[in-house]
């Protein structure tokens, strides 16, 4: 049986790994080097996290519009750890951006890019670009509302530049008509995974081998004997590591990444706002109006990121102690002051968003739909119709239905089952539904008009939910709710003010119970069917 | 100081690899419960109507194409499935999957030799799905099926036992 040693010294013997190994671990680094190198490792270490969890995602997840809102939330409802995966990864883009700054920051107060390490900073500039590349190429993935949105504001910036902006926006895949649509969406996914990620790996390995040639940027008046990178150092950046990793773990289990409804490029209501970390430079664009616009969003920011790169050749000083370095840390606490007021200002000046339909005290136009209608709604949602039927907003794939709809019920049936039988050449899937389903949905669809059209954004889905099961179980064949239905059984209009919620639960178990004489059979309904048709049947009006 | 003392190292090492054991514990288990658990079903499988149990002849097998929606990852698909019908009385239909128990192959039935056979490897089975010859390792797979006002319904395939 072979020991470690021996597996050790085969591998060692064969590849020199252990040689390699030893040879990076026990670096010689100034004595004076401790916690502000932590930066580094950190930094890399989030990138590994977001690598890992990157690929994870990718495991589960359909890279074209439509399908990836879908399979995003498919990871995080019906995958175990599905939610905390895209945590990690949702979080840890942000930590990455802060952890790079961080590094940064900690680089140019300390002056350590003072030659011969001018080349390390460039490349360390170089990748926080490309740190700042994810963010926004990844902005867009989950396609949904933020996600479009905060994309149309990105592409619209980018066509601002004379001469090279229609040749970034074609880069960007925006069409003619300035959309942001499948081919954008490939181009971002292509850049996030295929490009940046080698490109990435391919930078830090320069970065790295930059710092390793020159060794770590020792303090001016650091004469001590050096020591070793392992195991003390490794100790601090493997402390610092694991402090930011509990942050991110916490982040991503405390708070749920958002996925906000599927991207609806006819939604006017919608107010787009970009990632945290870039929101002083939409902020600044604030300040800039007309002919300036141009200089707010393209000319500084560039002029910043050139004088971000040129700082080794304008500080070409001796290395100074930090202390002695006050420019330095004047221009980083104005750049904090300047950045932490635009995004502070930029939040403030969000408008809050407001939750839709909670307020059940008037009766809203979902209330007074028949609960076939209703359901038909929920199946509009899941089919997302609303995607290319946004109804009366211009420039949608499929026509307006808000405005009547000029089809017999079995006609619109014969439609949702072959599409382009009905309408020759339309793009339009077939709708994946049972009879029953494509029933409710066309009956909903004849009542549709532009004065209830507000109830397909508005409806609640426990409310939506509730009138499914009402239709699969075909309650209404015995009640009557708003008018529609048998008169067997009593109305369910106004049930809240006749019966209690623990009433209505325990009379769907054993009906004969509670109502002696009824020839209501009993309903077992899924505790999640119950809550629903409940709370439905409960929120209905008078 | 050029090399920590003997028990500060011991207390670098062990420190070092804790917290990296910590770190790929904690991303290691949930990676596996989320690539090896199943999803959480949202639908089960609906009742599809598949024949009317009228038009089945007793004990003669019939092919029945039905169309049924099926939850796939993120996508429910409307698809074309078959099964072999086979009525035993008037109160008791017989829905096998299509498939072979051994490879998969679609297997038929041979009116001649009043038995089902599949053509890969000769796999026969007798009406009610047992292994008569062949390599097939147990009987047919059977739908779930309810007999509803007239219909055949269909349900979720269920693995035979032997």
């Amino acid at each position: 049986m072979p020991n470690l040693r021996t597996i050790v010294d085969w591998l060692e013997h064969r590849t020199g790994l252990e040689t390699a190994v030893k040879s990076f671990l026990y670096e010689d680094i100034p004595a004076s080097s401790g916690w502000r190198q932590v930066f580094g490792s950190v930094a890399l270490f989030s990138f590994m996290v977001q690598a890992v969890t990157g690929i994870l995602l990718a495991f589960n997840y359909a890279p074209t519009p439509g399908d990836a809102w879908n399979s995003v939330r498919y990871i995080m409802t019906e995958l175990t750890g599905g939610a905390l995966i895209r945590g990690l990864h949702h979080w840890g883009a942000s930590i990455m951006v802060v952890i790079v700054v961080l590094h940064m920051v900690q680089v140019f107060i300390w002056g350590a890019y003072k030659k011969p390490r001018e080349a390390t900073w460039l490349v360390g500039c170089v990748l926080l670009l490309i740190t700042m590349a994810y963010g926004l190429t990844g902005y867009l993935l989950p396609w949904d509302n933020r996600a479009y949105w905060g994309t149309v504001v990105t592409t619209q910036i980018a066509a601002l530049p004379p001469v090279v902006g229609p040749y970034v926006t074609r880069l960007m895949g925006v069409g003619a008509e300035g959309g942001v649509g499948v081919v954008t969406f490939s181009r971002f996914y292509a850049l996030h995974v295929l490009l940046l990620p080698p490109l990435t790996i391919i930078l830090v390995g320069v970065h790295i081998y930059l710092v390793r040639k020159h060794g770590v940027a020792p303090a001016p008046d650091d004469t001590a004997p050096r020591k070793k990178f392992f195991p003390e150092q490794v100790f601090k950046d493997t402390i610092a590591i694991f402090v930011v990793f509990c942050v991110l773990f916490a982040l991503a289990v405390l708070a749920r990444a958002p996925l906000g409804r599927l991207a609806d490029p006819t939604d006017t209501a919608y107010i787009p706002r970009p990632e945290w970390y870039f929101l002083f430079l939409f902020q600044m664009l604030k300040l800039f109006e007309g002919p300036l616009e141009l200089f707010g969003a393209v000319i500084l920011p560039n002029l910043a990121i050139l004088l971000l790169f040129m700082v080794p050749f304008i500080d070409r000083g001796k290395m100074l102690r930090f202390t002695q370095r006050p420019v330095a840390i004047g221009v980083v606490v104005l750049a904090a002051l300047g950045w932490a007021g635009l995004t502070g200002a930029a939040i403030a000046s969000t408008p809050k968003t407001v939750d839709i339909a909670d307020d059940l005290s008037a009766p809203q136009t979902w209330q007074e739909l028949a609960p076939e209608e209703l359901a038909g709604i929920g199946y509009f949602r899941l089919e997302s119709c609303g995607s290319c039927h946004p109804g009366g907003k211009a420039g949608a794939q499929g026509p307006d239905l808000t405005k009547g709809v000029k089809k017999t019920a079995a006609q619109l049936i014969e439609h949702f089952k072959q599409p382009a039988r009905m309408v020759p050449g339309t793009t339009m899937p077939a709708v994946q539904l049972s009879n029953s389903q494509m029933n409710a949905l066309a009956g909903f669809l004849l009542k549709l008009n532009e004065k209830n059209a507000e109830a397909l954004q508005s409806a609640p889905q426990f409310a939506i939910d509730g009138a499914i099961v009402y239709q699969k179980n075909q309650c209404g064949v015995c009640h009557q709710v708003n008018n529609v239905g048998m008169k067997l059984g009593p109305s369910l209009n106004g049930l809240a003010q006749r019966r209690e919620k623990q009433w209505v639960i325990d009379h769907f178990l054993d009906p004969a119970k509670l109502s002696p004489g009824t020839t209501m059979p009993p309903y077992k309904f899924s505790a999640k069917d119950m809550e629903s048709v409940t709370s439905y049947l409960l929120g209905l009006p008078r | 100081m050029s090399e920590p003392k003997a028990d500060r190292r011991t207390f670098f090492l062990s420190a070092i690899y804790g917290v990296w054991g910590v770190i790929t514990a904690a991303l290691a288990i949930p990676a596996s419960a989320y690539l090896l658990f199943p999803p959480r079903v949202r639908k089960t499988a609906d009742w599809v109507a598949a024949a009317d149990v009228a038009q089945l002849k007793l004990k003669q097998p019939e092919e029945v194409v039905f169309r049924r929606n099926r939850v796939d990852g993120w996508k429910v698909t409307s698809e074309k499935a078959s099964t072999w019908l086979v009525k035993m009385s008037d109160t008791e239909v017989v829905a096998f999957a299509p498939q072979c128990t051994h490879l998969g192959c679609a297997y038929h039935w041979e009116d001649k030799r009043d038995d089902f056979i599949c053509p890969c490897h000769n796999s026969t089975f007798s009406l009610e799905g047992k292994v008569l010859t062949g390599p097939a390792p147990r009987a047919l797979d059977r739908y779930q099926v309810r007999l509803e006002s007239g219909k055949v319904m269909i349900g979720a395939v269920e693995r035979s036992d032997a």
